[in-house]
């Protein structure tokens, strides 16, 4: 579970979060929904430590992240993945060495051990065989999928995903997405994930936080985001007239 | 206040750079690929810029001297193994380096910093300033003087076929030049320079890519300011440590 706290944050004049709480709960697919613009991004990387709040504290099974020195925070790190938007993965290094990284620098396993686990992820994100391939050879999809691998090498307890389905077809988009909800269930993970992909809410929103204007506009289930028919949420999520026109008159 | 921002920045940059590693074995590994790269990737430039500042310094030289007359033209060997330690083989290689392993090394760091590569270092856990820019400058400061060594021995090389080839003077001649007033403090004082100098060319660009922000056409800015900024260090500092090192 990870509490965030009432999250400020500015960048120079413009105050992009004016104090957020919210709690991610374990085993689950937390979501952060919201516009462009809107902090979804600035909101995930304070949870991690990539961007320090002004005010507020990010608290992660009871452990305040956020009052923690940088060797404090590496044990927390280390239950931490994330899968960045565009996969973030190592040019310079190849598919294997990639999601080998992590148990390199932080484990003591021999090298066949390792190898054993790169393979398990790359199997359990279906690119078996792909372990001498490097990024550049890859498909934004494929990227993905091995950004989710190395994100998962160290068994994190905690997952978190920017955008996974950004510059995605639909049909891959509900790969990845099933992907991590699978992953997510499997290892018990406090899985938080941005986007403003519809099909994920309705797909794997167990619990959706929905960002606007700097504030938590608006919390609840994939169920409860259905039973909305106005204001701010239901112009986002039904952002065409014929989708609005669709949803108000199935209501009748 | 935006210059009194970069040189804190710097700074800290670098104390960050040499904290202690965490896992050695990954530090020195990333170290070993950097001198590779650095090294074997400037071989051959460096090579034939050097080859040729040598021929040429010998021809011009040679020419001058000539048509002064008052001087043996066995002097020209002394002359040129003087110039390339203490000026040519130097500040021309840095230059040069400046311009590529710089390039290099800011269009390298952008890129991770706008893919978001060095974040996911971050999250990881790993001390990214150690990690990426600390190898870099100890790869630098090893393959530097290297090269700088080679660049010597190719430039009196190049200056023994110019001057033949142009009639200035004989083998035997240069040779004996080569011999003469030699100076340990020379070699000592291009050393000193070797080693400053690699450090600027690695750390300012490591400098300038680390912190891009923004996209694409950012990285090349920074290229180019990383270029730019390290070249006018390097003159500065060649300058500095010829006027206290070699000055009365
Ligand atoms: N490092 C930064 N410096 C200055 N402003 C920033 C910085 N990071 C984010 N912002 C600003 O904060 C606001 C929120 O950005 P953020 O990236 O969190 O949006 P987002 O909800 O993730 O949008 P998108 O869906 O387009 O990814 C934007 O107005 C952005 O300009
Ligand atoms: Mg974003």
């Amino acid at each position: 579970m990870i509490e965030i706290k009432n999250i400020k944050k500015s960048f120079g004049e413009q105050q992009v979060l004016k104090g957020i709480s919210a709690v991610f709960k374990e085993g689950k697919c937390n979501l952060i929904i919201g516009k462009s613009g809107s902090g979804k991004t600035v909101t995930l990387k304070t949870m991690v430590g990539l961007v320090e709040p002004d005010e507020g504290e990010v608290v992660y099974d009871g452990r305040s992240f956020t009052k923690m020195n940088f060797k404090e925070r590496k044990f927390i790190r280390r239950e931490i993945g994330m899968l960045f938007q565009g996969g973030a993965l190592f040019d310079s290094m190849t598919v294997e060495d990639n999601i080998r990284f992590p148990l390199d620098m932080f484990t003591g396993m021999t090298l066949a051990e390792k190898t054993e686990q790169v393979n398990i992820c790359l199997k359990r994100v279906n690119m078996v065989n792909t372990n001498k391939k490097y990024p550049g050879e890859l498909s934004g999809g494929m990227k993905k999928r091995v950004g989710i691998a190395r994100a998962i090498v160290l068994n994190p307890k905690y997952l978190f995903c920017d955008e996974p389905n950004s510059g995605l077809d639909p049909k891959t988009s509900l790969v990845i997405d099933e992907l991590i909800q699978h992953i997510t269930e499997e290892y018990q993970m406090t899985t938080v994930i941005n986007t403003h992909d519809m099909n994920s809410v309705m797909g794997i929103g167990d619990h959706v936080v929905f960002l606007h204007e700097g504030y938590k506009y608006w919390e609840g289930n994939r169920e409860e985001i259905m039973q909305i028919t106005e204001g701010e949420l239901f112009d986002f999520i039904f952002a065409s007239d014929f989708l609005k026109n669709l949803r108000r008159n199935a209501k009748v | 206040m935006k210059f009194l921002d970069d040189i804190g920045g710097y700074l800290i940059m670098i104390r960050h750079a040499f904290s202690r590693p965490e896992k050695t074995a990954m530090y020195s590994k990333e170290t070993f690929r950097q001198m590779v790269d650095i090294g074997i990737g400037s071989l051959s430039i460096v090579a034939i810029i050097s080859t040729f500042i040598g021929a040429v310094t010998a021809v011009q030289f040679s020419y001058q001297l000539k048509s002064i007359g008052l001087v043996p033209m066995w002097w020209m060997g002394s002359i040129v193994r003087k110039g390339l330690i203490l000026e040519l083989a130097p500040t021309i290689t840095s230059l040069l380096l400046a311009g590529k392993v710089g390039s290099n090394i800011a269009t390298e760091l952008g890129s991770m910093r706008i893919s978001e590569q060095i974040d996911a270092y971050e999250i990881m856990g790993v001390n990214t300033r150690s990690y990426l820019v600390g190898p870099k400058i100890l790869a630098a400061v090893v393959v530097v003087p290297m090269l700088i060594v080679m660049a010597v021995a190719l430039g009196i090389l190049g200056g023994w076929a110019g001057g033949v080839l142009g009639h200035f003077f004989t083998t035997a001649e240069y040779v004996r030049g080569l011999q003469d007033n030699m100076k340990n403090w020379d070699v000592t004082v291009m050393f000193i320079k070797c080693v400053f100098f690699a450090f600027i060319i690695a750390s300012i660009p490591c400098y300038k890519g680390y912190n891009v922000s923004g996209g694409a056409l950012e990285i090349g800015r920074a290229s180019t300011q990383a270029v730019v900024l390290t070249s006018i260090m390097l003159v500065i500092v060649n300058f500095f440590i010829a006027f206290f090192l070699l000055g009365e």
